[in-house]
């Protein structure tokens, strides 16, 4: 599959301070991708090089097969959604006027700007100023002016943020949506719980450089992560806790009360651990966990403490 | 692309006139210009409409003052407000240069102002004219025209340059801070180095042939110049005059040269925000 966005040792430097620093990236189209890192880790300056609002100090960058500036740049950005962190539009505008400014601006139809509104759920508040929108209600105007003109690509920085339950729900579904129809969704975000059942791909950054990237089940499988078994036993469990075969092996902190074992078991042993479990005639539920995005996250990304899962 | 430059033009005089600014600078236009007018000529004992050209002469130091200070009000932070919104980096993922924000936003302002100028000072000129009938004249409606076109054209190199701040700026502070600056400078300052130069050396003959071309480098005073050249006894402005000398200025250099004060800041002010990084 060709890929929507390529770098190729991209650096970038304001001065002396390297913002990013020989990046190497793919971004295959059709694909959802999470970009993953700290505040300051570089994800804002990945979205803008791509967009062409800053330029690379070194390095090559293409999008849709186009660099990013230049001759073809008009061309590009019409192929192209994006949706800013917080972004806080024209507070005496209504969010009708607001969606149609953009769509003027995209060369898009109105009917498909009120429809993008509509969708959003916005068209009764359609004539009302955007200073009375909630926090909520100018992300989703937000996420309707991304979507004008069709984009092929889409960068949604921290596109959940301010959004309940139901709206993150529709947000995600509609995402899901998009890949479908064979379009490229980059989402940069810190919620990783909310975003891992839905990336195909993630790039994780630290510091300005790529640490991690790929689809997130090989990088699972390349991190050597240990899965988390939980068994439940009928009996208080404390036969099991002193078994030899358990030696080795990372026990939670609460392992061993209520009769619930919780262990981390590497790749390598899980088979072997989940038959010595069996063969305990106490035993009466066992689940198997794989690593979350939030845990390779920290792994890679450096840091349990800043993944916010 | 002309078609993007009004789509921003539209939103900026769209704002402007929802922010009640094109109704204030009207008023303001018309109230200061009418009652500079009427009691312009009250340090001598006097009240009311006196003759046309102080008129006229008021009017031009009052515009002088007025119209760029509010020039740079209303356009200082139209770009550095996008910064401050967080809608500059959404306009420029757009399929819009950053040449066309830049006059779309220009065109915008300027034409707020060339309608509240026209409005405001014609508003008032028609009142004048009213309690005045020695002012229906055809010379009278000339200088009248005069006026109103220039002050727009002053009006609209601020704009220019209020842009070229906005530009250049990083916040909207710093950008409310360098256009008093410049309005200080142009309104106040370079003609009070230049008069005190001037005072000072007794005005030798290389001053003599450099002032005139001197006064060009700023629009305010090109702004004077149009309009107090015609003017019998220059409109009580002998001051100010005595640094033009017996130069006799063409209309088009001085109409060309408020021109250059519009054009010159917003090719600056493109090619700036061309090479800034968002």
């Amino acid at each position: 599959m060709p890929n929507a966005v390529e770098l190729a040792g991209v650096t970038k430097r304001y001065g002396r301070s390297v913002v990013l620093d020989r990046i190497s990236a793919s971004m295959p189209q059709g694909e959802i991708i999470g970009l993953l890192g700290h505040n300051g880790a570089g994800k804002t300056s990945l979205i803008k090089l791509a967009l062409g609002l800053i330029t690379a100090s070194e390095g090559d960058v293409r999008v849709l097969g186009s660099a990013p500036l230049g001759a073809g740049a008009r061309r590009l950005r019409a192929r192209i959604g994006y949706l800013p962190e917080n972004v806080a539009f024209y507070g005496n505008f209504t969010g009708g006027e607001v969606i149609g400014y953009f769509a003027r601006l995209k060369h898009a139809p109105e009917r498909e700007a009120m429809a993008l509104l509509d969708r959003a759920g916005l068209i009764a508040a359609a004539a009302r100023p955007v200073r009375t929108y909630s926090k909520g209600m100018r992300q989703r105007l937000g996420l309707a002016q991304a979507l004008l003109g069709e984009p092929e690509l889409l960068f949604l920085d921290e596109p959940t943020t301010g959004l309940d339950p139901l709206a993150t729900q529709q947000f995600f579904d509609l995402v899901t949506e998009l890949r479908t129809q064979g379009r490229t969704v980059v989402i940069s975000s810190h919620l990783l719980a909310e975003l891992e059942p839905y990336l195909d791909r993630a790039l994780i950054m630290r510091q300005g450089r790529l640490v991690g990237q790929g689809a997130v089940a090989d990088m699972h499988a390349a991190a050597g992560l240990p899965d988390t078994i939980l068994a439940r036993f009928s009996d208080d469990g404390a036969e099991i806790l002193n078994a030899s075969w358990l030696a080795g092996l990372k026990r939670h902190p609460q392992c061993g009360t209520n009769g619930v074992l919780e262990i981390e078991v590497p790749a390598a042993r899980k088979m072997e651990v989940m038959r010595r479990l069996m063969e305990i005639g106490s035993l009466r539920d066992i689940t198997i966990r794989e690593p979350t995005l939030a845990r390779l996250y920290a792994t890679l990304g450096g840091g349990a403490k800043e993944a916010t899962a | 692309m002309m078609a993007n430059v009004l789509t921003v033009a539209r939103r900026e005089l769209r704002d402007d006139f929802r922010n009640h600014w094109a109704l204030a600078i009207t008023g303001v236009f018309a109230t200061l210009a009418l009652a500079i007018a009427y009691f312009g000529a009250v340090t001598v004992g006097r009240v009311g409409f006196t003759s046309f050209d102080a008129t006229i002469a008021s009017l031009v130091t009052l515009a002088a003052f007025v119209i760029p200070l509010i020039a740079l009000l209303v356009a200082y932070d139209a770009i550095v407000g996008e910064r401050d919104r967080g809608t500059l980096p959404l306009l420029l993922s757009y399929p819009l240069s950053r040449l066309e924000l830049v006059a779309g936003k220009f065109l915008g302002h300027g034409a707020l102002l060339a309608f509240a100028t026209l409005l405001g000072f014609g508003f008032a000129l028609g009142v004048i004219g009213a309690a005045a009938p020695e002012i229906r004249t055809l010379a009278a409606l000339r200088d009248i025209a005069t006026f109103m076109i220039s002050a727009a054209l002053l009006g609209a190199s601020f704009v220019a340059l209020a842009c070229l701040i906005s530009v250049a700026a990083r916040e909207k502070a710093q950008a409310a801070g360098l256009a008093l600056l410049v309005w200080l400078t142009l309104v106040i300052l370079f003609d009070l180095v230049l008069l005190a130069a001037l005072v000072l050396s007794g005005g030798n003959a290389t001053e003599q042939a450099l002032y005139p071309w001197l006064l060009l480098l700023n629009p305010i005073d090109v702004f004077r110049l149009i309009n107090l050249t015609g003017l019998g006894d220059h409109g009580g402005n002998d001051f100010f005059m005595a640094m033009a000398g017996a130069h006799v200025y063409s209309p088009a250099v001085l109409y060309g040269t408020l021109l250059a004060w519009t054009l010159l800041p917003l090719a600056a002010a493109a090619a700036l925000f061309t090479k800034t990084e968002i």
